[in-house]
Formats: structure tokens, C-alpha cells, sequence
């Protein structure tokens, strides 16, 4: 099966073009690091896959469908991925009511959601953090619940911008874990986006590097770090890179 | 002795009277004032759309109304020869409660305009993202600026419960009517009774410090829901 399946996406600013994808296929239940150095157009990428952002002109098929044609159908479309921010936003209450939020939008059952909820929080390690509120936490537990809040919904993707940007090496550590951990059991898609090669070295089935909104390179995580074809992608992994 | 206190216990109600319609009519205008200016304000900070620039100067030029202004213009419309003087509301407790909202309702959507438009963008790909409809995500937006809502609405009952001028003015300061704090504070003074004066302007402050504590002291406890 076909996570998505993009082709001719386009998108500028003005009259930057800071995304401009041929073809790109990405199957499901992977795990794909997306890299490429800032302002490249990776967040951009995920915020248009999530439907916040409408390309100027492509073709974007979600799980086969085309997506993004019938507001109805938006809905439903963008309910099955959820994306965890750059820099993630806590909604001022407790932390059970910022991971519940997503379950309430989509009106599941309270006994069901409080289950699910402290499952989440138990999934990431914050079970103890249940009642706190959720704007008074540090960095890495910030970052613990958005992920809650975003697993708890059991999407088919996981789209992640910089999830541990900022972050202690401990915390890191803990990030990748669930990550990889939650990917394991579920089986659930994840596009990570990273500009730390290690993360991807350690994490993504296949790499894909974004150089200026275009793909320069995509292959599996293995041959991308070890026989890079192009000559661009080996400048970005030595560090020569100029841009 | 027995007419003494007769008579002091007569000024004790009075003064009571006194204050509970200064709360009705403030309190009033505030209810009404925060049901059109929260939605209107979350509308004008949410959308973009042509003349909103011009639309938001509009707002934060009618928030420095003078009330004296205010009462003047609802004067001048509740009056005999006015356009709604047949409802003959002049000089009622109606009037005063008009006017104040001139004054209240520009405060409450100029504050909650400028608290929604704050994170509107950020929390609003939050929602989304995390499967909210447009609706929905509105919501989130106005629930999350609840404390600059609420700074609004208390600002704005602030204004109305100490203006004067506006209230004189459609109002009149009618005993047993019209009659509120800041009236009575300016009749008071007007007539060398400085000590009652003192007391009522000490009264209302009490008031306006004790309704804000009550509304403060609730404000953490919204909870997302
Ligand atoms: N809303 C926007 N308006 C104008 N320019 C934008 C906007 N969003 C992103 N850009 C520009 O698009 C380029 C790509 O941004 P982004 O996708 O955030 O890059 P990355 O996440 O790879 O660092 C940047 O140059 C950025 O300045
Ligand atoms: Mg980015």
C-alpha cells in the first residue's frame, strides 16, 4: 500500500519556490527520515501532507484516495495523521486534557478516553504527569506529550518536525525510543523530519534529502549514508556543503 | 433617640438600594456588552478581510469614548423628539444601561480581538492537526485567549461601574430610580456632604475590587473541554 503518492507539488512564497517535487511514493508502515539543511522546505512538506498548507499545483493521493478535494473529506482524511510540531504548542490545562484533546474532538466515550489517555501517557513515560499542568513542563516532557497526544489517536501516519531539536541527549534518546517503539507495535507510518544524520542513521528505513525543495536524494537508509549517488548528498553528509 | 435611628436605618437601606442598582446597571451592560463584543471580537481577530485595519481603529478610537459622549447620544435618541422616544425610556434604568454598553461594548472586542489574534495561527494548526474542524478549532482558539476575554469583560464592567457622566445624563439621578454610586458621589459633594461622599467612593471601590477577585480567582479554573 501507497502512503502517499506525490507528483508535480509546487509550492512558493511570493516568488520563492520552496517546493517543487517531481514524483515522490512512500510506502506504508516505514520509517522515512527526511533531511536537507534549514529552509530547504521540509517543514513545508509535512505542513502540506497534513493539509495546512495547499500546494499551487500537484497531486497528492493519501492511502490511494486523492486528497484535499471536498472540505467533508478533508476531515476525514487529516483525522488519520496527526503531526507533532517543531516547537509543540500545550493547550492550558492539564496534561490529560491536552492528550484528550483529539479523542474529544472526535467525540470517543469518557470511560474509553480516559483509558486511552493514561495508556498514552503510560506509552511515553508521563503517567505520573496525568493532572500537571501542562504548560509548566520542561522541554523533553513537553515533547513527550505532544507525541501522547498524537499516538493516542492511533493515525496511520506519524508526520514528526524536529522532534528532538533542543532537546539533552537523554531526552533524545527517550524520543527515538517511543518512536521507534510505538512504530513496532502498531505498525504505523512515520516521516520524521531531522537535520541530525545520526537520528536518521539510527531510525529510518529510507532517507530522503531534501536540497531546496527538491529531492535530491532518496534511498534506503543504509545505501544513503554508505554509497550516496550523488554528489550534492556526500557534500551534505561531509559537512562541505555550501548553501 | 427612636427617630435617630429610625433615620439611619432608613440611609443604611438607601444606600443599599443605592448600590444594588448600580450593580444592576453596570452588571447589565457588562452581560450584554461581553454577548455581542466576545463573538465580535474573536470574528475581527480570526478573519482577514477588507477595512479590518480600518474597522479595529474604529474599535480602539470608541474605547476612549468619553461617557459623557456616550450619554448624550443615547440621549439624544431616547428623547421626546428623538428616534426612539416613544419607547420612553429616558430617565429609566434602561437608559443607563443603553448607554453604558456604548461605552463597554468597544472595550470588551477591542481586548478579545487582540487576546484571539495573539496565538491564533499557532493553535490553530494544533487543533487541525489534531483533527479539528474550522469550528472546532475557533473554539480552541477563544477558549485558550480565555484570560484576555476575561481581563476584557472585567475591564469593561470597570469602566461602566465608575463612569459618571453617561449615567447623569440618561438617567438623571432620580431617588429610588436612577440613583447609583458615582451620582450619588457627585450629588453628595455638590451639596458639602463630603463624609458620605468619602464612604460611597470607598464602597465602590470595595465593589469593583471584590467582583474582580471573584472573576480572577475563577479564571484558572476553566478547563479545556
Ligand atoms: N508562510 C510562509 N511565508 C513565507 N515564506 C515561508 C512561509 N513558510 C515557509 N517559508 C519559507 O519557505 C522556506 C522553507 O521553509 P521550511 O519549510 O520551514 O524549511 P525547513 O523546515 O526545511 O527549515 C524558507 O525559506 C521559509 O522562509
Ligand atoms: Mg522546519
Amino acid at each position: 500500500m501507497n502512503l502517499f503518492e506525490i507528483s508535480g507539488l509546487r509550492k512558493s512564497f511570493g516568488s520563492r519556490t520552496v517546493l517543487n517535487i517531481d514524483e515522490l511514493t512512500l510506502q506504508a508502515g516505514k520509517i522515512y527520515a527526511v533531511l536537507g539543511p534549514n529552509g530547504s522546505g521540509k517543514t513545508t512538506l509535512l505542513r502540506i501532507l497534513n493539509l495546512l498548507a495547499a500546494p499551487d499545483t500537484g497531486r497528492i493521493k493519501f492511502m490511494g484516495g486523492d486528497i484535499g478535494i471536498s472540505q467533508a473529506d478533508r476531515l476525514s482524511v487529516s483525522r488519520q495523521m496527526c503531526m507533532v510540531f517543531q516547537r509543540p504548542f500545550m493547550f492550558r490545562s492539564t496534561v490529560f486534557n491536552n492528550v484528550a484533546y483529539g479523542l474529544k474532538l472526535r467525540r470517543v466515550a469518557k470511560a474509553d478516553c480516559e483509558k486511552r489517555v493514561n495508556e498514552a501517557l503510560d506509552f511515553v513515560g508521563m503517567g505520573n504527569f496525568v493532572k500537571q499542568s501542562a504548560t509548566r513542563l520542561s522541554g523533553g516532557e513537553t515533547q513527550r506529550v505532544a507525541l501522547a497526544r498524537a499516538l493516542v489517536l492511533q493515525p496511520q501516519v506519524l508526520l514528526l518536525d524536529e522532534p528532538t531539536a533542543n532537546l539533552d541527549p537523554g531526552s533524545v534518546q527517550q524520543i527515538e525510543e517511543i518512536i521507534r517503539k510505538y512504530h513496532q507495535e502498531y505498525n504505523t507510518s512515520v516521516i520524521i523530519v531531522t537535520h541530525n544524520l545520526f537520528q536518521a542513521k539510527r531510525m529510518a528505513d529510507e532517507t530522503i534529502l531534501l536540497i531546496n525543495g527538491e529531492v535530491l536524494e532518496r534511498a534506503s537508509t543504509a545505501e544513503f549514508f554508505e554509497h550516496p549517488r550523488e554528489l550534492g548528498t556526500r557534500h551534505f553528509l561531509d559537512g562541505t556543503m555550501v548553501y | 433617640m427612636e427617630a435617630a435611628v429610625n433615620s439611619l436605618f432608613a440611609q443604611k437601606m438607601e444606600i443599599v438600594e443605592i448600590v444594588k442598582m448600580s450593580l444592576q446597571v453596570s452588571g447589565s451592560a457588562t452581560i450584554i456588552s461581553a454577548l455581542i463584543g466576545i463573538p465580535l471580537g474573536a470574528w475581527i481577530g480570526l478573519s482577514e478581510f477588507k477595512g479590518k485595519r480600518f474597522l479595529l481603529k474604529l474599535v480602539y478610537t470608541m474605547m476612549a469614548l468619553p461617557p459623557v459622549l456616550a450619554g448624550l447620544l443615547v440621549y439624544l435618541l431616547l428623547s421626546r423628539s428623538g428616534p426612539l422616544g416613544f419607547m420612553e425610556l429616558l430617565f429609566t434604568p434602561s437608559a443607563m444601561i443603553i448607554a453604558q454598553c456604548l461605552l463597554v461594548t468597544p472595550i470588551v472586542t477591542g481586548l478579545v480581538s487582540a487576546g484571539v489574534a495573539a496565538k491564533e495561527g499557532l493553535i490553530f494548526e494544533h487543533a487541525i492537526s489534531l483533527g479539528a474542524s474550522k469550528a472546532q478549532a475557533t473554539w480552541t482558539i477563544i477558549k485558550e485567549a480565555r484570560t484576555g476575554i476575561i481581563a476584557g469583560v472585567m475591564t469593561g464592567f470597570g469602566r461602566a461601574f465608575a463612569e459618571v457622566g453617561a449615567v447623569m445624563l440618561v438617567g438623571g439621578n432620580i431617588r429610588h430610580m436612577t440613583r447609583v454610586l458615582t451620582t450619588s458621589i457627585v450629588m453628595e459633594t455638590r451639596q458639602g456632604n463630603f463624609e458620605m461622599g468619602v464612604a460611597l467612593g470607598i464602597i465602590l471601590l470595595l465593589l469593583s475590587f471584590m467582583v474582580s477577585s471573584i472573576v480572577l480567582s475563577n479564571a484558572d479554573e476553566f478547563s479545556l473541554k
